[in-house]
């Protein structure tokens, strides 16, 4: 990452880790169906998906950054991020706190692979038809999530291109650990990795979001934060203190939840 | 359902998510900060009471959970 600025070390920090918890859901799925269907047709599905992503990324991305005013942009981009960003921090302090059962990969797994064993076996242009439709939702539904994190960002850093590398980049170290275990990733640290993206989003999301408030002022200019910049990470460590506190106060008012499918 | 129907919902639970709470919380905190700025409230505590406004309608919530 030598050349890389703080700003954008800190962009494909969070398309990285955002597409690695997306990437690790998506591939429970495609495991299940390839293992049970065969891998031509979940492979195709999900080539398929991915190449939808990638258009709607550019397309989106691209028509939006001409067309929208920036104190605009960052107000709607902001809110967007800041409601992703809490529900992802809320899942994870939830979790933590053991209100919520852990995401299982494994039971995720095992669910995937006996409905796939169930389903029939029509055939469209020489694909298992099952396979492919399965793998291509779940390839489009879990990637959608990443494609709006990754626009978000981008268009906020004016670098949407290494946006989207940080959010690929992910795909190449995940590919290789499903290919060393053969199996659903049920080792990941999932929920740690939600809790430091649901953090980040939140506190990009709050800082873009205010900011975007001046487009109702005279002038429509962006508002401006005290301290500039530096009150990034005040307001990072702000969401930092609350979701802590939020886990150590919410352990001590009930006990742990059993384990099951989330 | 009508595809009209299943496409909202989809988007529904795109954004909103499972506690609409978050999403209601985020509009109610922008909406009173557009208002303050409109009428001229432009000052430094205008971010730092939206972000205060943003940390009470995440932690209200949990709390009754």
């Amino acid at each position: 990452m030598i050349g890389l600025t703080p700003e954008e070390l800190a962009l494909v920090g969070a398309t990285f880790l955002a597409s690695a918890v997306e990437i690790v859901e998506t591939f429970t799925i495609l495991l299940a169906m390839g293992l049970t269907r065969g891998w031509r047709s979940t492979i195709v599905g999900a080539l398929v998906a991915l190449a939808v992503l990638v258009t709607l990324t550019v397309v989106v991305g691209y028509t939006i950054l001409r067309l929208i005013p920036e104190s605009l942009l960052q107000l709607v981009i902001g809110g967007l991020l800041l409601v992703f960003g809490l529900q992802w921090l809320r899942k994870a302090v939830l979790r933590s706190s053991g209100l919520k059962a852990m995401h299982d990969e494994a039971a995720i797994f095992a669910e995937e692979a006996a409905a796939s064993r169930a389903a029939g076996n029509e055939r469209v242009l020489g694909l298992d038809w099952f396979a492919f439709v399965v793998s291509f939702k779940g390839v489009l539904l879990e990637g959608l999530e990443v494609v709006v994190i990754v626009l978000t960002f981008g268009i906020s850093a004016g670098n949407i291109p290494l946006a989207a590398a940080g959010a690929l980049l992910a795909i190449l170290p995940i590919t290789a650990l499903v290919i060393v275990i053969r199996g659903p990733l049920a080792r990941v640290p999932e929920n740690a990795i939600k809790m430091v993206v649901g953090l980040l989003l939140t506190t990009f999301g709050s800082f873009w979001a205010i900011e975007g408030l001046g487009l109702f002022a005279t002038g429509q200019a962006s508002l401006d934060w005290p301290l500039g910049d530096v009150a990034l990470a005040v307001v990072l460590v702000t969401w930092i203190v609350v979701a802590r506190a939020l886990v150590v106060l919410l352990r001590r008012r009930r006990p742990a939840v059993a384990t099951s499918v989330a | 359902m009508s595809a009209v129907r299943a496409f909202g919902r989809f988007w529904y639970e795109f954004i909103v998510g499972d506690d609409w709470r978050i999403a209601a919380g985020v509009a109610v905190v922008l909406g009173l900060g557009a208002v303050a700025v409109a009428i001229g409230l432009t000052g430094p505590g205008l971010p730092i009471a939206a972000l205060f406004g943003l940390v009470v309608i995440f932690v209200w919530p949990l709390l009754g959970e």
